[in-house]
């Protein structure tokens, strides 16, 4: 006798692997059971938004990724405040925080990923908060009206995504980062340069090389010191340092974890019926070839849906996970994908074509291997198109006879070789018709 | 679910299907009338590619499996299931450009007049497919699948 809820199809997780595996599972299985458990107490947000909510662009009813009726059309069953603490992949059981035990025939971990909190001494305090979840975004707003000088943690996507909105709602921002610049670990040394000058120009202060020794204030921090001894009187610390994937569960059902919860192209973890997609995942990167952690959105998305398929026995392989990133700041878009080739980072077989107008502040570079593939590329200013760079990413295209072509500003299809171009808009045009 | 299919060899590249596309998704519908009086200029959803002497149209496919849909974090871009259409809620939309990223047909276009997108819509709601009913050559199709 079991005392538990059975399932055909359990999900662990409420963010963008979930959805991409529901949307999948429904459009190819409506009869089956679905279970989700959600550790927080909200209907599916994005968070991606938090940024453009704090900004004050959107409102809080935007937040929301999905329609209110979204989970009871898809008939699932939906276990809120709810956070799984084991699986038995044994007797397939998966324990609730409130003891319930949930069966299922097919599990996926979409956990997600943990904030980074660097141990630094007071980033206790109250007025400190990550920048991932509805209830930091809440706590932040609660310090906005009496806030007036924020500082941020890390010059990453999310560190200067806060940056930016709260400078939006008119705090004075400062930023400290480790390495000598910006968004180091996504874009090279000309593409960081472009967004210092945007940071710096609308006014937000900007400590590189630097690192936060301490936290000053009593319960609440007042200002934060820095390892060469600087002082930054503050109300308020967004901290924006990373976030490691949560593999918490995988302990003890023999699944195997790296960084993430290692998964094959069919999303299938090294325990059978269980799947996991998402920030709590290593996936496979078409790019570089490897498993790695791409905590990012699409790949979350995609990778639950790839997911979907394989747990209703219909086999998929996930094969476009790539680091990949559509950003802006203080209106200046950037788009990369792939690798990230810098002065300190050098790739042996791997060549280098790019162009900077340093008039018009537009940027391109490509990184290209010695079979012609596009192995990553930034671009800065103009991104108009940039998914046709990722297609011939993804499909490996030898471009050499035309990688010139691909620094014009107005790169089209019309610019590829005609054998390759009617190939690649195969049933997209009629050909022969005179 | 069908698609508009171009026929590069008989496409003469005179953009009038930019200019009926933007007609077609202006507020009065009417070509003087949109391009003259109106206050967000009328725009085209759609991409002449051109590399003389070739050109041909390119615009949203609407594709099986959307990688715009699988992109978007706001829930603004979705597929519906109905039509098999790929639908655009503008008031959603935070212009993230995550599915300029994906695209990978580079049919997501940037709205130069406000953060967010524009694309193909098949004309949702008019009577007819206005760059393929103006075009002058049939250089434009629409195919049912």
């Amino acid at each position: 006798m079991r005392d538990a809820c059975d399932f055909d199809y359990l999900i662990i997780g409420n963010s963008a692997g979930a959805v991409g595996c529901i949307e999948c599972l429904r459009s190819v299985d409506q009869e089956g059971t679905i279970g989700l458990v959600a550790e927080e107490d909200y209907r599916v947000y994005s968070r991606a938004l938090l940024p453009y909510c704090l900004s004050g662009q959107i409102g809080r009813d935007k937040l929301y990724y999905r329609p209110l009726d979204f989970y009871d059309r898809a008939g699932v069953s939906v276990f809120k405040g709810q956070r799984a603490v084991k699986i038995d992949n044994q007797e397939r059981l998966v324990n609730l925080t409130d003891r319930t035990r949930l069966g299922y025939g097919k599990l996926l971990i979409a956990a997600g990923g943990e904030p980074i909190r660097p141990p630094i001494p007071g980033i206790d305090k109250q007025n400190v908060y990550s920048f991932h979840s509805m209830p930091d975004l809440l706590g932040i707003e609660k310090e906005l009206a009496v806030a007036k000088s924020a500082l941020v943690l890390g010059g990453g996507v999310i560190g200067l995504m806060a940056a930016e909105a709260l400078h939006k709602r008119g705090i004075d921002v400062h930023v400290v980062e480790l390495a000598d610049r910006l968004l180091a670990s996504a874009v090279d040394e000309t593409a960081s340069e472009l967004v210092k000058d945007a940071l710096e120009k609308a006014g937000v202060t900007l400590y590189l090389s630097s690192a936060v020794e301490r936290v000053q204030g009593a319960e609440r921090l007042q200002s934060v010191t820095l390892k060469d001894g600087r002082s930054i009187p503050c109300d308020l610390l967004i901290v924006g340092a990373g976030v490691a994937p949560r593999v918490e569960l995988a302990e003890g059902t023999g699944i195997e974890v790296e960084r993430g919860i290692v998964v094959n192209k069919k999303m299938q973890t090294t325990v059978p019926d269980i799947f996991a997609c998402g920030d709590c995942a290593s996936i496979y990167n078409f790019v570089t070839g490897t498993e790695q952690n791409l905590p990012l959105w699409p790949n979350a998305y995609l990778g639950g849906r790839i997911a979907g398929f394989n747990m209703a026995g219909i086999e998929k392989v996930f094969v476009q996970g790539a680091a990949m990133n559509a950003m802006h700041f203080f209106g200046v878009n950037i788009i990369n994908a792939g690798i990230n080739l810098t002065g300190s980072n050098q790739k042996d077989g791997l060549r280098v074509i790019k162009e900077y107008k340093r008039d018009s502040r537009i940027y391109r570079k490509f990184i290209i291997s010695e079979k012609g593939h596009i192995k990553g590329f930034i671009l800065v200013g103009n991104i108009a198109r940039a998914g046709i760079f990722l297609n011939l990413m993804r499909r490996k295209i030898d471009v050499r006879d035309f990688q010139q072509a691909l620094l014009k500003s107005d790169f089209g299809y019309a610019d590829l070789p005609e054998a390759l171009r009617w190939e690649l808009l195969q049933g997209d045009v009629i050909l022969g018709v005179v | 679910m069908g698609r508009i299919k171009a026929k590069p060899e008989v496409c003469m590249g005179c953009h009038l299907c930019e200019i009926w596309c933007a007609v077609a998704h202006s507020k009065s519908k009417h070509i003087i009338k949109a391009f003259l009086y109106e206050v967000d200029k009328p725009l085209p959803r759609l991409v002449v590619e051109e590399k003389l002497p070739l050109t041909f149209v390119l615009q949203c496919r609407h594709c099986a499996e959307p990688d715009c849909v699988a992109a978007c974090i706001s829930g603004a871009l979705s597929k519906d299931p109905q039509s098999g259409r790929v639908i655009y809620d503008a008031d959603r939309c935070v212009g993230c450009y995550s599915c300029v990223l994906t695209c990978p047909y580079g049919s997501i276009l940037i709205n130069p007049q406000k953060r967010g997108i524009i694309k193909c819509d098949l004309c949702a709601g008019l009577d007819s497919l206005y760059c393929v009913s103006h075009c002058p050559n049939e250089a434009l199709t629409y195919e049912d699948s």
